[in-house]
């Protein structure tokens, strides 16, 4: 606090506001990084007279070095809700960053001009803003890289959700097809979905089609084996079905034991086979009748 | 008083329903009892309702499996019943597939499994409620 209070800042801030938001405002539209197709001219404008208002204010507390402290929360508020915004707009890390990082240019032309005489001082101050403006500009980029982490976050648990469906086939018999590899995070959610169909619709079959598995490797084949074993437990039988030729070929020649467990190259083969599990039969209508 | 796990007789079945923590002491009565009670009735199917147990551990995982073995030397099938979805993914976390021990989403279609059985086995099931 002591170093900060020589600082002119919070002064230079309220005497030169409008040229300071003026200039601001001109470089940023000059700016290669300008993206005209994301935001208007209008909403810039609104948004950095804004962050000047907040900034302002909060500067004239005293704590130019500190952006983590109490007093800066309306600052960091702002610049969260800036940078998410534009997070969700498509703007890049740099381009929101910019925002702060272009307030430098005019706040040090208005520096030079006010400390004309004082060489010592002007230096010190363009060094204080500096380190504060770095702060905030780095602020708004991890605000920007935690915006994008929750998103990818949340598309991959929407993605996991949405790829392991089981359906009913008939009456007793679910149908399971896998797209996609499985791990152990999707096998956990294949397990569950599958014993509440299960339990739902009182099936004593279940066909786990792995068309869409890509490879099967060993870890693969233990999942599917552990899914099939809970199954098992809960009164259902498991077929796995889709077996492409290169699958087979690598089961054999890594010596997974799947000796137990019913296979068949294709969904329809492996619904003929519950079907007659069932005593149930698909019989042709005579034509003509 | 110690308390035992009651056996219900249902036809050729027995019907065993567990609601309560299962210790050794009572395991072991259990089986003690259910032993007694197949060479008694005459039984040749048991069948073990667990739908009320929400945790399943190693021990019980091997206790059914005990009286499923017990019960066949004595020429009877058991079926446990009634496993809870989140009870079969956590005995197949702990490695335990229970083989050997047939099981049913419910008593009814145990015992439609254990007729069946017990049909290719040539016998009657002695009049079982339908």
């Amino acid at each position: 606090m002591g170093r900060n209070a020589g600082s002119k800042l919070p002064e230079i801030l309220s005497r030169y506001e409008n040229e300071l938001l003026a200039k601001w405002v001109e470089d940023q539209l000059k700016a290669a990084t300008l993206r005209r197709d994301l935001i208007t001219d209008r909403e810039l404008y609104e948004q950095s007279r804004q962050f000047l208002d907040v900034f302002r204010e909060v500067s004239l507390k005293g704590n130019l070095e500190d952006i983590l402290a109490p007093e800066w929360a309306e600052v960091r508020d702002f610049l969260s809700a800036l940078s998410k915004s534009r997070a969700a707009l498509g703007f890049s890390a740099s381009e929101t960053a910019t925002f702060i990082f272009s307030l430098k240019q005019p706040l040090f032309t208005c520096f030079r001009s006010v400390y004309s005489q004082d060489l010592e001082a002007l230096a010190a101050e363009t060094w204080a803003a500096t380190a504060l403006l770095d702060k905030l500009g780095l602020y708004v980029t991890e605000v920007y890289q935690q915006s994008r982490e929750e998103v990818i976050r949340r598309q991959q648990e929407e993605l996991l959700e949405l790829s392991t469906p089981v359906v009913k086939l008939w009456q007793g018999i679910l149908a399971l097809p896998l797209i996609g590899t499985l791990d152990s995070a999707r096998t956990q959610v294949v397990m569950e979905s599958l014993l509440q169909m299960i339990v739902q619709t009182e099936a004593s079959i279940a066909i786990i089609d792995i068309t869409g598995v890509p490879t099967v490797d060993t870890l693969v084949a233990q999942h599917l084996l552990k899914t099939v074993a809970a199954a098992r437990l809960m009164g259902a039988d498991c077929i796995i079905s889709g077996i492409r030729p290169q699958i087979a070929q690598t089961i054999v020649h890594l010596g997974v034991e799947l000796s137990d467990i019913t296979t068949k190259a294709s969904l329809a083969d492996a619904f003929a086979w519950a079907l007659q599990r069932q005593q149930l039969s698909v019989v042709k209508k005579s034509s003509g009748v | 008083m110690m308390e035992r796990i009651p056996i219900l007789k249902m036809g050729a079945f027995l019907l065993v329903t567990i609601q309560v923590d299962m210790h050794d002491r009572l395991a072991l009565a259990l089986q003690d009892d259910l032993t007694e009670r197949i060479v008694a009735d005459q039984a040749h199917g048991v069948l073990i309702d667990i739908s009320a147990l929400e945790i399943v551990d190693s021990f019980i995982g091997r206790m059914l499996g005990n009286i499923a073995a017990m019960s066949r030397v004595l020429d009877a099938e058991t079926v446990v019943v009634g496993m809870q979805p989140a009870v079969a993914m956590t005995l197949v976390e702990l490695g335990l597939s229970l083989k050997g021990v047939r099981t049913a989403l419910s008593v009814e279609k145990g015992i439609d499994l254990l007729r069946v059985w017990l049909g290719l086995r040539g016998e009657t099931d002695g009049g079982a409620a339908r």
